[in-house]
């Protein structure tokens, strides 16, 4: 086993070796693809209000079930990983990744069976946002609630 | 004595590489070397009804040319060592049951392929064995399930990482003479300095390719000039120019004959990130093609170094860094077919 002192001096001189992560284009691609999946949220939003009866607060339900019902599909035909190479936070921030994320592991899995294959890893990668999410929405609530009832 | 030096062992005459098979998936038939395979795929399903009976496909096919080079069954064969890149080598396993051969299983992680080799030549040449076949495999969908993310999930992947080779290679060695003899071979030592990311893989098997050459090269009494080609498994374009670093330091240059695998199975323009990976990668360009090379005579004698990043998903998540190793194996040919 290597000493800390050969592992710093190895990481420095392989660095001028190693190709830098182009951070910039990254970004750009990210926000052209993420800007681009909200302006096609936002046409869907549209679109509900304007045929379907939504209104601007009710709107947003049909919006992200269209949007995961496209994103899955894109995830099954095999494309949405092609996307998600290109845009990285871009594709997979919005509701469109965690989509992606869940079909992906039904697929993965689908050949272990429906119950200890699909069911059992459908959120082994999403399951940490929702984890997370519920958390979050918990220590806001809570802390909207204190606000509301102090002021 | 056959050991020299502390870890290289230097066979008899009569230890042949007899024949070899290669069976690809579909992004390794249209690579450059992709008309040498024996068996290709332009299906990555291989024909089977998931990804891990579509990897035991490809050993299966890889043996099975092999072998009918070779005018060969089964039943003549003493010793079949195999490995792969999955839990407890099931594609190894699960092939050895529908083969019957007295089984070995094998786990070098990407090193396995040379690992086989270099023990089933061990094997002949200590008189334990007549006949083996060393055969490894890997397939894309199944390493990127084991090690990293279903196959189809959109997380963005660096320059720096691998594209895991969906191939199988075999090997047949024996006592009987053939144009290709195997010389010798040198195990590795782990190495670890410690690189935790797994999305490069060559940064952080670089040194223990560097190790294994110097070795070698230092307990054969070999110059790098000797060989025609100094071949590593897959460093791929990130750890390829390391090891040369790593070797020039050391006094040892290998700027005009070495060359990575990972390097040579695809094409620049393929989409792999920095190349290929897995112990398909080193096992099909090797059986595939370089062994081709040996028996026209275009190559006399080349050092196979595959490189292997014994690698687990937990221990990264505990925070570990990747211990490394590789393992060389020499290879001769001899025109006319015996010495």
């Amino acid at each position: 086993m290597s000493n800390k002192e050969q592992q710093q001096e190895y990481a420095k001189k392989i660095k001028p070796l190693q190709p830098k992560p182009p951070y910039f284009i990254n970004c750009l691609k990210a926000y052209l693809v993420g800007g681009l999946i909200c302006v096609i949220g936002e046409a869907l939003m549209k679109f509900y209000m304007t045929y379907f009866n939504f209104n601007e607060e009710t709107a947003g339900n049909p919006t992200a079930a269209t949007l995961i019902l496209i994103a899955a599909l894109l995830t099954g035909i095999g494309v949405y990983d092609k996307i998600g190479q290109f845009g990285g936070a871009g594709s997979a921030v919005p509701v469109t990744g965690f989509a992606n994320a869940v079909t992906s592991a039904a697929l993965e899995h689908k050949s272990e069976g429906i119950v200890l294959g699909i069911a059992t890893n459908l959120f082994k990668l999403a399951g940490s946002v929702i984890v997370f999410g519920a958390v979050a929405a918990y220590i806001f609530g809570m802390i909207r609630y204190a606000f509301k009832t102090l002021m | 004595m056959k050991l020299q030096g502390r870890q290289t062992w230097k066979f008899g005459s009569e230890v042949y590489l007899n024949s070899t098979g290669t069976a690809v998936g579909p992004m390794e038939s249209e690579g450059p070397l992709g008309a040498l395979f024996d068996v290709r795929y332009n299906d990555l399903h291989c024909n089977e009804k998931n990804w891990e009976l579509a990897e035991r496909r490809l050993m299966e096919d890889s043996i099975a040319s092999c072998l009918s080079k070779a005018k060969l069954t089964n039943d003549d064969i003493n010793f079949f060592l195999a490995g792969d890149l999955l839990n407890q080598v099931v594609t190894a396993n699960y092939v050895a049951r529908g083969n019957e051969i007295p089984f070995l299983g094998i786990f070098g992680a990407c090193s396995t392929s040379m690992e086989s080799l270099a023990v089933g030549a061990a094997l002949v040449d200590g008189g334990f064995a007549q006949r083996v076949v060393a055969a490894v495999s890997s397939h894309n969908a199944t390493a990127e399930r084991q090690f990293r993310y279903p196959t189809e999930y959109g997380g963005q992947k660096p320059d720096t990482a691998t594209f895991t080779v969906t191939g199988a290679g075999a090997a047949l060695i024996s006592n009987e003479p053939s144009p290709i003899r195997i010389t010798s071979a040198t195990i590795g030592r782990v190495q670890d300095l410690g690189i935790k990311d797994p999305f490069d893989m060559g940064s952080a098997m670089a040194p223990a390719a560097a190790d294994t050459i110097m070795t070698h090269l230092k307990e054969t009494g070999m110059a790098a000039e000797d060989y025609d080609l100094i071949v590593t498994g897959d460093l791929s374009g990130v750890g390829a120019p390391i090891v040369k670093m790593l070797l020039k330091e050391k006094g040892i240059d290998v700027s005009n004959n070495h060359r990575d695998c990972g390097l040579m199975v695809y094409r620049p323009d393929q989409e792999v990130f920095a190349g290929g990976s897995g112990c398909g990668c080193s096992a099909v360009v090797t059986y595939g093609h370089l062994v081709k090379e040996l028996m026209s005579g275009s190559l006399k004698r080349i050092l196979v170094i595959a490189t292997g990043a014994l690698l687990n998903p937990t221990m990264i998540q505990q925070k570990e860094s990747i211990p490394t190793i590789a393992h060389a194996v020499a290879l001769e040919g001899i025109k006319g077919g015996s010495n």
